[in-house]
């Protein structure tokens, strides 16, 4: 399979993916590891006439402790993120959940602000996002750099509040103020994206893949709240979303395996707390 | 657009349309066709090659974004069936093949997960292969055959 005829150009700084991007416009993708938009493009799903190449900007790759918060640059890899021991002792929810995802080859090549700019709802990182609390900094010529928080930032499948033009470039994390954290998700295979999941950091609960953007599960959060043990407050697990129905399963399978792996995320995250 | 290539240590410079995958590069141009194209859709991990010496799938990379870049393929570990690489020495001592299809890109995942962790666990072996799969469903030996070649490399 072979995508679409597209014009290809290569980013070296910020400033000109942005200027390439506003010349180009509308039918413009920035391509970063590619491996969300690679496969949509050779199944014709996605047609973009131009790609721009953000993939050498080398600026954009990092994670550095700032004040009171953790910056991992949008082109940071999976597999970088998986190894950082930064994020391993500061952000061990966000660090594992990207050693989860996909292969060696895949985490090699997929990078945070690709995964996130995406907005695929069975991906893991952007429920992961929500349950830190992060804050995404963007850039576009017309908005200039401004800061959307993880939860106002989905607004569908394929689809976040991003601008055409607009290149997502930093990620900041607050450092968390709870300990207690897991990362729970149910896959066929281990190459697979996940039927569902779960990412817990302190009080915060957010779900993958029930419903079109990742999901606080609300109900989960106000009975833990209201001093609920885990198996009492995975029951609400399935309240307020939406999950399709699909070759995976139906969505009454789905609820079901969401309050599954919220009871076991909700005790393991007890047990580091 | 141009595109060059150090493929295997050599220079492959070609003008290729811009949609063309780092795979059909390798095969059609350099014409390196021990890379397999098994499902296309970066799910099988035959067409795994090192791009600047990590394991990627080359169905699902530019030849565009390797422009410039080094690229290792299953024909560039070595010479010849007299002299292999030990990680398609242990395969080969090991039964770590069946059909052969999947080997290349077994072999590239192997040595790139050697590159990143030279004394794995079993369990790390299997995790590390999970983007590989073996139609044959030859996965023991396969797994063997890279816990063979870590202590094969590993200083007594």
């Amino acid at each position: 399979m072979i995508p679409a005829p597209f014009t290809y150009q290569r980013a070296s700084s910020v400033d000109e993916a942005l200027e390439l991007a506003a010349r180009a416009g509308e039918d413009a993708k920035f391509l970063a590891g590619g491996h969300s938009l690679m496969p949509l493009m050779k199944l014709r799903l996605a047609v973009p006439e131009t790609l721009i190449d953000i993939g050498r900007l080398g600026e954009l790759s990092y994670v550095r402790a700032d004040d009171g918060h953790i910056a991992v640059g949008a082109l940071t890899t999976h597999d970088d993120i998986a190894r950082s021991d930064l994020l391993a002792s500061e952000l061990p929810l966000l660090a594992h959940a990207a050693s989860q995802i996909g292969d060696p080859q895949v985490r090699h090549c997929g990078t945070i602000g690709g995964s996130l700019a995406h907005s695929d709802p069975a991906a893991d990182l952007p429920a992961v996002a929500v349950a830190l609390g992060a804050t995404f900094v963007a850039r576009g010529r017309r908005s200039g750099t401004r800061e959307i928080a993880a939860g106002d930032f989905f607004l569908s499948l394929f689809e976040t509040v991003l601008e055409p033009g607009e290149l997502l470039t930093e990620i900041r994390i607050p450092k968390p103020q709870s300990a207690g954290w897991s990362f729970q998700k149910f896959a066929k295979r281990g190459i697979d994206w996940a039927i569902v999941g779960v990412a817990v950091q302190g009080p915060n609960v957010a779900l993958v893949n029930m419903g079109s953007t990742p999901i606080r599960a609300r109900g989960v959060e106000q009975a833990l709240a209201a001093g609920s043990g885990p198996r009492e407050a995975a029951a609400h697990a399935a309240e307020g979303t939406s999950a399709s129905d699909d070759l995976n399963g139906p969505r009454a399978y789905r609820e079901h395996l969401a309050r599954v792996l919220v009871g076991r995320a909700l005790a393991e995250a007890a047990s580091r707390g | 657009m141009k595109v060059t290539v150090t493929v295997n240590g050599g220079e492959v410079a070609a003008e290729v349309a811009d949609r063309t995958l780092l795979v059909h590069f390798l095969r059609d141009v350099a014409g390196l066709t021990a890379t397999n194209v098994g499902c296309d859709t970066s799910s099988c991990g035959a067409c795994t090659v090192l791009l600047d010496g990590r394991s990627v799938k080359s169905c699902t990379v530019l030849a565009a974004q390797a422009d410039g870049r080094q690229v290792t393929t299953v024909e560039g570990l070595s010479s010849g069936s007299e002299e292999l690489h030990p990680v398609q020495q242990a395969f080969r001592a090991e039964h770590g093949l069946q059909c052969g299809f999947c080997t290349p890109g077994m072999v590239m995942a192997s040595v790139s997960l050697l590159a990143e962790n030279p004394s794995p666990t079993e369990d790390e072996v299997r995790s590390a292969l999970e983007g590989n799969l073996c139609r044959c469903t030859g996965y023991h030996n396969i797994v063997r055959a890279v816990l063979a070649a870590a202590s094969e490399r590993r200083p007594s």
